[in-house]
């Protein structure tokens, strides 16, 4: 720095010395393990998509009007009229499926190497939150195009919460603020997804940033690097500084997801109607429902499950409840896993079949929940427990079934499983 | 309520079984033909811009498929004065209702909602079908509301469908379309028409499109650039990490 700039800076810094020593806390001598692998990328990127979508979402807002009779026109306005609106309402619009793609990736890095596992519990709860936080978030911000599959998506999930026994109704007619999704339903998601959910997750990340950096880095050899620290500097030896080792290798991570997140933007930004649906081009119509109503595709393992629950009393509030579970189970997870190992590295057979089975459940109630329950035919027999005959409803209740099993029996497998010794530092 | 979430959940199963009837020809348009596109303007503003409009549509915009505001002026603005105006007819929504049982849609994006195909296909398989109030039914949206606007360049067809059963049990439908009365174009130049006018509503559905995809490539460039770089940065920082 040259010799004025540093004067500047000095007088900065004699009045406010807690930038300096934050950057070092958080950034030049925050020491993270040196063996990071790809699985590691998702983190930094998820903060990238995050940053993307409050600025994109800052320019949509100076030109949306989040009012029933405007808000479609106002969006092909955008992708019209106003100079570079299509390219802003295409980033946020892949942003979206892409911060779920970047999240759900981070979170299967933390099931792969234990990340949630003692001492970074409340990293993972925090986290959870997160996850939660977004779901709210996406599903308000999809109402705002206000097409078909806005409006009726936004009334199948509304309705979800008018099956709770006593307080449904009056709850679902709380949310909406009118007796069907309408203005007032387009006026308060619109508050809630510009400012008060953004809010929320930002301060949800940073928790989960500083609880992360309290404890320090899980890595894939789920050791902790802590235990090994250089008598002289008191650093761990197999820590590096995330400022400049980490800083310079998640550049190289965001750019190739920029180059697969601009393929996305550029040449296909509907993403075959996964990233924005067909219907969603026709105008909402209060008096005409769309033959298929499918959530967007990063609620549709949720939704499976939903479905797959059979009616109780007439009530699909069993199905609900059940979904509301499948995502509330997440933050027992570090309680439920009694391996003595964290990495799956050093994880028996149990743990590591017991993952590989949940990765395709997973899947295959987010492949079941864009298609109706049709889309694999019906069951040539009759029995007598056969409520339907669909042939993916079955999948999807066995495949909801093992979802659980996965978080149920854990406890059981995990304490079971034969783990291969850790080793006592981590290898490269 | 209870009863309306459960027939929304268990509605999508109905209506999917409905579906799948014709099957649809790809439309094979070419979104860098100007020509086609400006033939598709042609079409759309003579045929489809009386009762439907494209009210996002802006007359000027059409600069992009390669015409001077004098040539959209003095050939395709039937419906408006002023050259920055947007697509829209004259005809009200409540006429469309009474006159057709329902509104003639926008055509703003009806290109991204149906699709190409769809569009390709839906408009080269009307036929007479004296059941209908107005006499033409189609293959692909069955009982449409819209007659066959196109009829004078295609003419009138019949269809005859025939369900053929073979021994598995599986049901096949045979169309056999028949040509009543010639119209004013054979069936090549029918049909090119037809692809012209579909050209030219994917166009209008997404006016960016073209842009966005060469934009893009620099896009991609200079991100595999950087890229190089970014790596090249990295390995030298890493260097010391055994």
């Amino acid at each position: 720095m040259s010799g004025r700039l540093m004067t500047l800076w000095n007088w900065f810094d004699s009045r406010m010395p807690s930038i300096a020593s934050e950057w070092r806390k958080h950034a030049a001598e925050y020491y993270a393990p040196k063996n990071f692998n790809f699985w590691y990328y998702f983190g930094s990127l998820a903060m990238l998509v995050l940053a993307i979508q409050i600025i994109t979402g800052i320019f949509l807002t100076m030109h949306y009007k989040p009012d029933a009779t405007l808000a479609f026109g106002s969006v092909e306005y955008i992708m019209r009229d106003v100079w570079g609106g299509w390219i802003i309402r295409y980033i946020h619009s892949t942003g979206a499926s892409a911060f779920f793609i970047v999240v759900y990736l981070h979170m299967f890095r933390g099931l792969l190497y234990g990340s949630y596992k003692r001492p970074r519990e409340l990293v993972w709860i925090f986290g959870v939150l997160i996850y939660l936080t977004l779901m709210g978030e996406a599903f308000f911000g999809y109402l705002l195009p206000w097409g078909q599959m806005s409006y009726w998506g936004a009334q199948v999930i509304v309705n979800l919460f008018g099956t709770i026994p006593l307080v449904g109704p009056d709850l679902a007619l709380w949310i909406r603020g009118d007796y069907v999704v309408g203005d007032a339903t387009l006026n308060r998601f619109f508050a809630l997804h510009v400012i008060a959910f953004p809010l929320v997750l930002l301060g949800l990340v940073v928790t989960h940033i500083l609880a992360l950096h309290d404890v320090g880095s899980n890595n894939p050899d789920g050791v902790e690097i802590k235990k090994h620290k250089d008598p002289a500097t008191g650093h761990p030896v197999d820590g590096i500084p995330f400022h400049p080792y980490y800083t310079v290798k998640d550049l190289v991570g965001a750019i190739v997801f920029l180059a697969i997140f601009c393929t996305i933007l550029f040449f296909t930004p509907e993403m075959g109607g996964y990233f924005l649906e067909y219907n969603n081009f026709i105008p909402a119509d209060p008096l005409k429902t769309p033959p298929h109503i499918a959530p967007v595709w990063y609620f549709t393992p949720y939704y499976t499950i939903l479905r797959a629950v059979p009616p109780l009393f007439n009530s699909q509030f069993p199905g609900v409840l059940a979904m509301g579970i499948a995502t509330m189970i997440l933050f027992f997870l570090p309680w439920l896993d009694r391996s003595p190992v964290k990495s799956i590295r050093y994880r028996g057979t149990l743990y590591k079949s017991a993952l590989t089975v949940f990765v395709v459940s997973f899947l295959v109630l987010g492949y079941l929940g864009t298609e109706p329950t049709t889309v694999w035919g019906q069951f040539g027999f009759d029995a007598f427990f056969l409520d339907t005959k669909d042939v993916a409803t079955w999948v999807g209740r066995l495949c909801s079934v093992l979802y659980f099993l996965f978080f149920l029996l854990m406890p059981w497998y995990t304490a079971r499983d034969r783990c291969q010794p850790e080793p006592d530092r981590v290898t490269m | 309520m209870r009863a309306f979430l459960a027939a929304l959940l268990i509605l999508p199963a109905f209506a999917f079984a409905a579906e799948g009837g014709y099957r649809l020809d790809h439309s094979q348009h070419n979104p860098n033909d100007l020509v086609s596109l400006q033939a598709g303007a042609r079409t759309f503003v003579n045929y489809c811009l009386n009762c439907h409009g494209a009210q996002f549509m802006r007359y000027n915009r059409l600069h992009d498929i390669g015409l001077t505001e004098v040539q959209i002026r003095d050939n395709l603005m039937f419906a408006a004065d002023k050259v920055g105006e947007t697509m829209r007819v004259s005809l009200s929504a409540k006429d469309g209702k009474e006159w057709f049982g329902v509104p003639p849609p926008d055509l703003s994006v009806v290109a991204r909602s149906r699709g190409a195909d769809w569009l390709y296909t839906y408009l080269r398989t009307f036929y007479r079908d004296p059941k209908t109030a107005h006499g033409w039914n189609n293959a692909v949206f069955p009982n449409a509301a819209m007659p066959h606007v196109l009829w004078t360049l295609q003419g009138e067809r019949g269809l005859e469908v025939v369900e053929h059963k073979d021994n598995a049990g599986h049901v096949s439908l045979e169309y056999k379309w028949t040509q009543i009365s010639p119209g004013a174009q054979n069936t090549v130049q029918y049909d090119a028409t037809v692809r012209d006018l579909v050209n030219f509503l994917v166009y209008v559905g997404e006016p960016a499109a073209q842009s966005r995809k060469h934009i893009g490539i620099w896009v991609l460039l200079a991100l595999t650039i950087l890229f190089v770089l970014s790596y090249a940065l990295k390995k030298a920082y890493w260097k010391d990490v055994h």
